[in-house]
């Protein structure tokens, strides 16, 4: 990235320095937010988030935000957002705020208990809401969860939601009982989400269940 | 397919309609030939005229550039061998200032040798004095008759004891002398010596001197050439502008070189001090272009303190200050590029402290941790090793200045010799484009006229004819020719 950025940096070091500021630095970051579905049916597999906001630590810069959620029966909450984050300027500074956020999401994810609902949406949604108060340039959702969502009856989220410009990465979606008996089960729930996702206007829809290959979270489709 | 159709004067008969139309295009054509030759002709001519009138204008700018050219070589070139002759002038007076000025001491030694070996040659010549006369007498008593005189043998007896006595003293008196003489020659050798050596440095000296004197020949000769501006000189100036363009483009790639190891090396700390997360444009951080200001500040501060020394010459009004400014200007820009290079080792420094925080955390995220690296002195080697560099980087850096008048100088020769080809090569296309629509616009004569070939042929016809009679003026087939001239 360095070799990259020296020749430019040499040609417009003269044009562009006097200007400096004029391009907003906010567009340029990354700004990431993890839903771990913690219902009944995938509360054992949240520990599997682990690695992955590990390697978001090790990859996300300064500037760039990072916050962590739970999908419990009603998300829509900012009670619901466990740890959040926006890296500072200075790289020292970052580290050692990525160490504390390592940390206390180890507390969550070690204490976390089943809800009794699902309610993937409202997390969407409180991730949009926050992603788009980032002001960050590039906006991903991650979720963890089979993506089974599973409502109670006074809980509305049948209307269309606004994931404008937000890429959206559905990781480790576990097969259920049903979904073994009949695979069109599970392939027609991710459908369904693409299609839902896709059509709030979500930059990308991607499944990604093989954990080894984290780079692949960020890579264009 | 009706308007396709819509030309034939029979529909059912496109052979007739396809003929009918062809005579009436002929007899068309062959109406307007003069006007239409006219019109070909002075199309070509609008065409070709401003071509070969614009390869004119560029054959004369091209020429116009190579004077130019010439006249900065031959400037530049006065001015190098100039100042060659007037440093090998300095080199000379400096030989004789040095060496010459203590020619009397070193004559007067040489003389006082010469003179003291002289001395000591004529004392090894002196000779014992030759023995007294008694030999005779030794032989005059030898011959007197003892007679068996007891008294005659005791005086003979006493005779040889006092001769052996004499001659015992005599040898001994001629060995003390010939040491005495060894002893002179063998005191003679170190000034033999010193001697030698002494003429040795004479020759040495003369040596260098000449060899000053044939350079300073040589550079005479060259800049003779270049005042009496001989296309040898320019043809020299202009090679070794070449070579001179190739040498400092190699050296200021691998100044780049240079440059792009500084910068990874103070990129990275510099975020820590501006910001990781500002950016200039799209993908260009703040972090690394005041990385690439730093490094290009030290740059400048080299190229002054280059200028101050009168190493290179890119701004006169440097070399052109009074000492004194000249002085106080080097130790101000050596002052400013100490500051950059002890910046540049403490940035340095903390990268290397910002890798390891970051690798700690990285291990730390890690699900298997990796194993540490090595404590110890090995350990410090790369951190030591990265203040080295970014502290000698900047000076390195300063030499940049050298190459790089080299390659303005040369720059200007090179670029001006291509600039020059490429006009002359803009004016011979232009030129040939002239020849070739000039030439076009003669074979569209001849297809126009073949294209009524038949109404030419029989006028040709009908003109042979009325030649048979002498009252009927024909018009001539090339009319046209006569009012249009070609170009």
């Amino acid at each position: 990235m360095i070799n990259r950025a020296f020749l430019p940096a040499m040609l417009i070091a003269g044009l562009v320095v006097p200007a400096a500021g004029c391009v907003d630095s906010r567009s340029q970051a990354h700004a990431v937010y993890v839903l771990v579905d913690t219902s009944g049916t995938y509360v054992s597999e949240a520990g599997k988030a682990r690695p992955v906001i590990n390697y978001l630590l090790g990859t996300l810069q300064s500037g760039d935000s990072l916050a962590i959620a739970r999908v419990k029966s009603r998300s829509f909450s900012e009670k619901d957002i466990v740890a959040r984050v926006t890296f500072d300027s200075r790289p020292s500074q970052a580290n050692a705020q990525k160490r504390a956020f390592r940390d206390q999401v180890g507390s969550f994810l070690q204490m976390v208990h089943g809800s009794a609902y699902t309610d993937i949406t409202g997390g969407l949604i409180q991730g949009a809401e926050f992603l788009n108060e980032t002001g960050a340039g590039k906006k991903t959702i991650l979720i963890f969860s089979d993506m089974e969502e599973d409502l109670d009856k006074v809980t509305v989220r049948e209307f269309p939601i606004s994931l404008k410009n937000i890429r959206v990465v559905a990781v480790n979606v576990t097969k259920l009982n049903a979904d073994n008996i009949d695979p069109r089960r599970y392939l027609g729930r991710l459908e369904v989400w693409r299609k839902r996702v896709l059509a709030a206007g979500a930059f990308e829809w991607k499944v990604i269940n093989d954990l080894e290959r984290l780079d692949t979270i960020f890579a264009k489709s | 397919m009706t308007d396709l159709n819509s030309w034939m004067i029979w529909p059912d008969n496109t052979v007739l309609s396809v003929l009918v139309v062809l005579l009436v295009a002929m007899i068309v054509l062959y109406a307007a030939r003069v006007p239409m030759h006219g019109l070909i002709r002075s199309t070509g001519h609008a065409l070709a005229g401003p071509l070969r009138l614009g390869a004119r204008w560029l054959v004369a700018v091209a020429e116009d550039m190579k004077r130019r050219n010439r006249a900065v070589l031959l400037a530049q070139g006065r001015r190098e061998t100039g100042q060659r002759v007037e440093r090998e002038f300095e080199r000379i007076s400096t030989l004789v200032t040095r060496d010459l000025q203590g020619y009397p001491n070193l004559q007067r030694k040489l003389l006082e040798q010469i003179t003291h070996v002289e001395e000591d040659f004529q004392k090894c010549g002196e000779v014992m004095p030759p023995p007294p006369d008694w030999v005779e007498a030794v032989a005059a008593v030898a011959q007197i008759k003892t007679g068996g005189g007891e008294v005659v043998q005791k005086i003979l007896v006493e005779i040889r004891d006092s001769i052996e006595r004499i001659h015992d003293k005599a040898v001994a008196e001629y060995r003390r002398a010939y040491q005495t003489r060894h002893g002179i020659l063998e005191g003679f050798l170190p000034y033999w010596r010193s001697l030698d050596k002494t003429i040795r440095q004479v020759d040495q000296k003369m040596a260098d001197m000449q060899d000053r004197a044939a350079a300073v020949d040589v550079h005479m000769e060259k800049y003779q050439q270049i005042l009496a501006g001989t296309d040898e000189a320019q043809a020299t100036l202009t090679n070794s502008s070449f070579t001179q363009f190739t040498i400092s483009i190699i050296v200021l790639w691998i100044a780049l070189g240079g440059a792009l190891i500084n910068f990874k090396l103070i990129a990275l700390p510099m975020s820590e001090m501006v910001g990781a997360g500002d950016y200039l444009t799209a993908s260009l951080r703040t972090a690394d272009v005041a990385a690439l200001v730093i490094i290009l500040l030290e740059a400048s501060m080299g190229l002054f303190l280059m200028e101050s020394l009168r190493v290179t010459h890119l701004f006169p009004r440097i070399s052109n200050l009074n000492d004194h400014t000249r002085r106080r200007m080097i130790w101000i820009s050596l002052a400013l590029l100490v500051t950059l290079a002890g910046i540049e080792a403490a940035l340095a420094l903390m990268r290397d402290i910002l890798i390891a925080d970051k690798q700690a955390l990285l291990q730390s995220l890690a699900s298997t941790p990796a194993a540490l690296p090595g404590e110890g002195w090995i350990a410090r080697i790369p951190t030591v090793g990265q203040m080295i560099l970014g502290f000698i980087l900047p000076f390195a850096l300063a030499f940049v200045a050298i190459p790089l008048e080299s390659f303005i100088h040369s720059a200007r020769t090179l670029f001006g010799v291509l600039a020059v080809d490429f006009v002359y090569a803009v004016g011979m296309a232009l030129r040939l484009l002239g020849s070739l629509v000039r030439l076009a616009s003669r074979a569209l004569l001849h297809l126009y006229d073949l294209l009524i070939v038949l109404p030419l042929m029989a006028e040709q016809m009908v003109k042979s004819l009325r030649n048979r009679e002498p009252r009927v003026k024909a018009r001539p087939l090339e009319t046209t020719d006569k009012y249009v001239s070609p170009f």
